[in-house]
Parts: structure tokens; C-alpha cells; sequence
């Protein structure tokens, strides 16, 4: 049987939408029999595959570089879902869209320091003016609410998502859930 | 400017990081960095908040160790009300803080590590996880999932649900524990304490075959932070900062957390999002120490319970002196979960824990709380000011990880060094200083709570800016 190719990523979360995911226990372990995890946090593969049948993103889009993962993501993959609220909404992170980023900046690197320091700039992402949903930024096929979703929430979606079902989520889970 | 490696993103481990490796000319590594690329500004964002809001919207920081940031955050706040929360509730909060100790360390050694550890650094990427781990060692794999799940178990049934409860508020806790409901936990002791010894055996026995990253894994010298009781014995939830240097003497001792601008500066560096704090009065070139598992098995006197104390002894034999190599972080967090384990059936044994006077109620009282406890990775602090509305002001908030940046950087560079030769490069080499970090267990969402995310990549560019080879996960 082939297994279907299942990814997991994060933008700017918490991780608490995969440790959720992982709180499925023993059920997860169950599940490598149907799905192969071809990128993760929890997996050594340094690219995104080119061919994923599943991705469940959490986190909102928050830097250049979510911008550009999000967007490769989305091409890259068939079904996208947005696991938690971060992703479905902008949620906690985006919180600091009434501040600039610039102020952001300012309170964490200049003012709690304890000596003269710079601002990162090298290698770092920028950050993005506007914190922003998935769906603000590339198509999202299923939307999964919650922070995070229940561990039973993500199983069943990923449940009804193998047998090839569309997973009608109404009543299963809910913002803030 | 040399050739780099880059290294991104860093894999198996808790958030968004790379890594880039210099080299000279030669093709030996001369400098290495451990960027952290996600920055999210709490400190700022929760400005104009209700304080009594922190808990909640704090724990959301970090999904893997929300209950220590309910804790500092509910402990910031009792010192605005001005209160002192009834005992029960001191001790109710330390068996959720004590079952997340349980359920992160799990994840830390099994999920992240335990890859590199049973199926080797070398092996096949593709299967070097937990799913390969299952496979070959399914007791082991299965052993893990089911620490971390009575970890968990134990917050959701405290705290209504697993992650993000909102049952530690300011002034105490939500509810008290219902005896049914400490009947549950107790029955999940013995398997749990079984389970770990049996890791513990195993992890014992495997240490022979890691010399070679026990010599090189951050194995150098530093200072060690974090909390201990008043008998110096091993404590996340309260107590005083403990610092003792390499020979394992004490530097400082009995500090009041309150007074922790004293003693831990912060500084910045332009490439990563997550700043590096130091001990103040050694000063930022050489104000460098540890916190976390490794670290407090080194400051305590005792753990304090009865198995934890027998495995800490043996541990001790390792060297005179303070454990060094940051390998040994494995080891002292298998010790520190046999502890919670032990630590949290201590504390329900005791029949005032079923009290239902759980919360003190007030007004804010002061314009301005500290909150500190030890997190998973070490001393965790939340620091508020309000106005007279009640509406938060400024916030700083020093991470756990954040205290052992100093430290990561100069542990890859140590492996790296070892390792790692530019003119022939292997995938195992590189695993290998990825699996340093992998040893702190770095919470980056937490680390940087600030602003920001940590993708991990690892270049290797050429003394003539080209870049030679790259390796990352974005
Ligand atoms: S939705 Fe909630 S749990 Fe998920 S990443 Fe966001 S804050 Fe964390």
C-alpha cells in the first residue's frame, strides 16, 4: 500500500498545535502504517519534498521567510490545512499588528538590555509589518480551529483526510478550543 | 572573509534554527553560529493588557512548556495583588509544574534524541526518528510516548485540558483536586517510575559508546544556575538562585529571584533573534553559565527523593567537580524525571493537597511583580509593571534557553571544530553538531518570545564569501 505523504510545519507559532498533534500518544505511532512523515519538525529532511499529499501548517505568517516557506509550501503541496488558531486567524502573534515593528524591536533590543547592543539584522528574517492567517497568503483547503485543536480534533481531521473525506469540522472544535 | 557551511534548518528540535560554520583556508571550522530566526514581542504586545490576562496569554509563548509560564506569570501577578497564595495551592501548582518536567524532558530524550541515540549519528536520515526508533526498539519508543502522556495526563487533570490550561491564576489555582482525581494519578506511578528505570538502565549502559561526543559535546568549563530549596535540594517552583563554577564550589548563594537585574545582565548580537544573558558581575566576556537539567543536578545538594538521590550519586562519579560536557544533559534530565515522578506521588501522599482552599482573592496591590521558577530548561522570569489601571505597562521576560546561548554557541563550534573539516563534509558530521543543540533541548518559540522564530540551516561559505555547501529545512 502506498502511504500517504504527510508533512507538518511551523511558522510563527507556539508549538503547542504539534504538541498536540503528539498528544495523540500511541494512536500516532499507529498511524506511521498509513502515512509516511516526510517533513517535520520531528524528521531530518532539510527540504521541503515536492510532492506532499498532506501538510498541516501551524502558526501565523509573520517574516519574509514564513512568506516565502508558506508559498513553496503551498505549490509544493495538495491538501493544506490550517492546524490551530495562529494559522486560521493571526491569533497571539498577531497581537503586535497595533504596534510597529519598529517599537517591537526597540522595548526587546534596546531597551531590556543591560549594555549598548545591536538590533539583529544579519541572517535573521525580517519581520513582516503585518502579522497575517494563512489563508491571507496562499489558499487553505481545511481549517482546524483551537489553541490548540484537541489531540481527538487532529485525529479524526487526519482520520476523514485518509479515507479521502473532506472533514466537516462544524461543532467538533472551536476558537480558543 | 572564509568559506561557511550553513545548516538550516536544524531538525528534531523545539522551533526555528540554522547554524553557519566558518572556515579558513585550510577548510578547518574557525567560528560557528547558532541563529535563532523567530522573534514574536510579547514584551511589547501585552502592553496595554489587563495584568490579570498574563497567565493565559504568557502560556501561549510556548506550547511545549506552557505550565512555567503560567507559573512565573501567575507568580508576577500574586506579587501585584500582594499576596501569598494558600499553601495548597503552592503545592498543587508544583505537581503541574513537576508532571511538565515529566512530559517535556520526555519529549526531549525520546521523540527529539533518543534517534541519534539508539539507531546511531550516522544513521540513514530517513529513518533516524521516533517512527525508526519504534521499529527497532518499540519497548523503548513506546516507553517514551507513555511518559510524556502521564505528563500530560497529569495537567489535564489538574487543569481541565493538556495544553494551554488556564487553571493557574493569580492568587492560586482555579479549583482544588478532587480525591478521585489524585486516586488517578497516583495509580500511573509505579509504571511511570518503571518505565523511566528501565531507560535510565539502558541509557547507563549505551554511555560507553558516546566518548568521543562526550569529549567534544560543550564539554568546557562554566558557571551553572538556577533555583534550589531551602536545604539546597532540587526545586522548580520556588527558591533561591544557586551558582556554583566548574569545581562544582559555590559562587553565589540564597539569592532572593527578586533581585535578579543584580546578577543577570542581557546583551544582543546582530545574527540571531535570541539575546545572550550573562552573570553581571563577571561581565558579558566571561559572565558565562549554564541552567537546565545538567546545571541544577550540579548546584543542588540533593535531589531530595529517595531513587533520584541514588542515580544522582552515581551521576556525580562521572567527574570531580561539576558535570561538564553537555552530553550529559540526557542523563541529568532521565534523573530529573525519575524526581518529578517520585517528587509529584510525595506531594499527593499528603492529605492537606485535597484542601479546598486554593486561591487568595485581591485587588493589585503594587505597580510592579517578579515571577521566577524553573522551567524544563531552566530559571524561567517574568517581570511586569502595571499603572493604576491595572493595564500592563512593560514586561521582560528572561527565557530558559536564552541563558544557555552563550553556551550552544560555544558547544557547536567545539563539535564543529572536531568534526567537521570543510574539504569533506558528511551528513553524520553535521547531525553531530545539530545533536549539541539537540543536548540542550532549546525551546525557541520560548527563546524568543520576543519576536521571532528559529529555522535551522547550516552554510559552509569560503574564505572568499563563496558559498561551499548548505544545508537547511525551511
Ligand atoms: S493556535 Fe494556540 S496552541 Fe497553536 S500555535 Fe497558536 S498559540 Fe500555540
Amino acid at each position: 500500500m502506498n502511504r500517504v505523504r504527510l508533512a507538518t510545519v511551523w511558522l510563527d507559532g507556539c508549538s503547542g498545535c504539534h504538541m498536540s498533534l503528539l498528544d495523540m500518544d500511541e494512536r500516532l505511532l499507529d498511524l506511521a502504517d498509513r502515512v509516511e512523515l516526510v517533513y517535520s519538525p520531528l524528521v531530518d529532511h532539510k527540504e521541503y519534498p515536492e510532492d506532499v499529499d498532506l501538510v498541516l501548517v501551524e502558526g501565523s505568517v509573520s517574516s519574509e521567510e514564513d512568506l516565502h516557506k508558506i508559498r513553496k509550501i503551498r505549490r509544493q503541496s495538495k491538501i493544506l490545512i490550517s492546524l490551530g488558531d495562529c494559522a486560521v486567524t493571526g491569533n497571539v502573534p498577531a497581537m503586535r499588528n497595533p504596534f510597529k515593528t519598529a517599537e517591537v524591536l526597540r522595548r526587546v533590543y534596546v531597551e531590556n538590555v543591560s549594555v549598548e547592543s545591536p538590533t539583529p539584522n544579519q541572517v535573521v528574517p525580517a519581520l513582516l509589518a503585518r502579522v497575517r492567517p494563512v489563508h491571507e497568503v496562499v489558499p487553505v483547503d481545511v481549517f482546524v480551529p483551537g489553541c490548540p485543536p484537541s489531540a481527538d480534533t487532529i485525529f479524526w481531521t487526519l482520520t476523514e483526510l485518509l479515507e479521502g473525506r473532506r472533514p466537516d469540522l462544524t461543532g467538533k472544535t472551536r476558537f480558543g478550543a | 572573509m572564509g568559506r561557511q557551511i550553513l545548516i538550516d534548518p536544524v531538525t528534531r528540535l523545539e522551533g526555528h534554527a540554522k547554524i553557519t560554520l566558518h572556515l579558513d583556508d585550510q577548510g578547518a571550522v574557525e567560528a560557528a553560529q547558532f541563529h535563532v530566526t523567530q522573534l514574536r514581542g510579547f514584551e511589547k504586545f501585552c502592553e496595554g493588557r489587563r495584568f490579570l490576562e498574563m497567565p493565559y496569554l504568557m502560556s501561549r509563548i510556548c506550547g511545549i512548556c506552557p505550565v512555567s509560564h503560567l507559573i512565573a506569570s501567575a507568580k508576577a501577578c500574586d506579587a501585584i495583588l500582594a499576596v501569598s497564595i494558600p499553601e495548597t495551592a503552592a503545592q498543587l501548582r508544583r505537581v503541574m509544574n513537576l508532571a511538565q518536567v515529566v512530559q517535556s524532558h520526555a519529549l526531549s530524550f525520546f521523540y527529539l534524541s533518543s534517534p541519534d541515540l539508539l539507531l546511531g549519528m550516522d544513521a540513514d536520515p530517513v529513518k533516524r526518528h521516533l517512527f525508526g526508533v519504534a521499529e527497532t526498539h518499540p519497548m523503548l519508543a513506546r516507553d517514551g510516548v507513555g511518559l510524556r502522556q502521564f505528563g500530560q495526563q497529569i495537567i489535564e487533570t489538574l487543569g481541565g485540558r493538556r495544553i494551554h490550561p488556564g487553571w493557574v491564576i493569580p492568587g492560586g489555582v482555579a479549583g482544588p483536586l478532587s480525591t478521585e482525581n489524585r486516586d488517578r494519578i497516583l495509580a500511573g506511578i509505579p509504571e511511570a517510575l518503571n518505565r523511566t528505570q528501565r531507560t535510565l538502565d539502558w541509557f547507563k549502559r549505551t554511555i560507553e559508546t558516546f566518548r568521543e561526543e562526550i569529549r567534544t559535546f560543550a564539554n568546557f568549563p562554566s558557571m551553572f544556575l538556577g533555583l534550589v530549596g531551602a536545604e539546597g535540594e532540587l526545586e522548580t517552583y520556588d527558591g533561591r538562585l544557586r551558582i556554583v563554577d566548574e569545581s562544582g564550589s559555590i559562587v553565589q548563594d540564597g539569592i532572593d529571584p527578586l533581585r535578579y537585574a543584580e546578577f543577570i545582565g542581557e546583551a544582543a548580537e546582530p545574527w540571531t533573534y535570541m539575546k545572550f544573558p550573562y552573570y553581571k558581575p563577571a561581565g558579558r566576556e566571561h559572565g558565562f553559565y549554564r541552567v537546565g537539567p545538567l546545571a541544577r543536578l550540579n548546584i543542588v545538594t540533593r535531589c531530595g527523593t529517595a531513587r533520584a538521590d541514588q542515580e544522582l550519586a552515581e551521576f556525580r562519579e562521572l567527574r570531580r567537580g561539576a558535570i561538564l560536557s553537555s552530553f550529559h544533559y540526557h542523563y541529568a534530565r532521565l534523573i530529573e524525571i525519575l524526581h518529578g515522578i517520585e517528587k509529584i506521588e510525595e506531594l499527593l501522599s499528603n492529605p492537606k493537597i485535597l484542601s479546598k482552599d486554593v486561591r487568595a482573592v485581591a485587588e493589585a496591590n503594587r505597580r510592579e511583580g517578579i515571577g521566577v521558577a524553573e522551567a524544563p530548561r531552566g530559571t524561567l522570569i517574568h517581570h511586569y509593571e502595571i499603572d493604576d489601571e491595572g493595564l500592563i505597562t512593560w514586561a521582560n521576560l528572561i527565557i530558559a534557553t536564552g541563558h544557555n546561548n552563550l553556551a550552544m554557541n560555544r558547544g557547536i563550534l567545539q563539535a564543529a571544530r572536531h568534526y567537521v573539516s570543510g574539504n569533506h563534509v558528511s551528513e553524520g558530521m553535521l547531525n553531530r553538531v545539530e545533536a549539541v543543540i539537540r543536548t540542550f533541548d532549546p525551546c525557541l518559540s520560548c527563546s524568543t518570545h520576543a519576536l521571532g522564530q528559529m529555522p535551522f540551516k547550516i552554510q559552509i561559505i569560503g574564505r572568499d564569501g563563496v558559498l561551499v555547501r548548505e544545508l537547511r529545512r525551511d
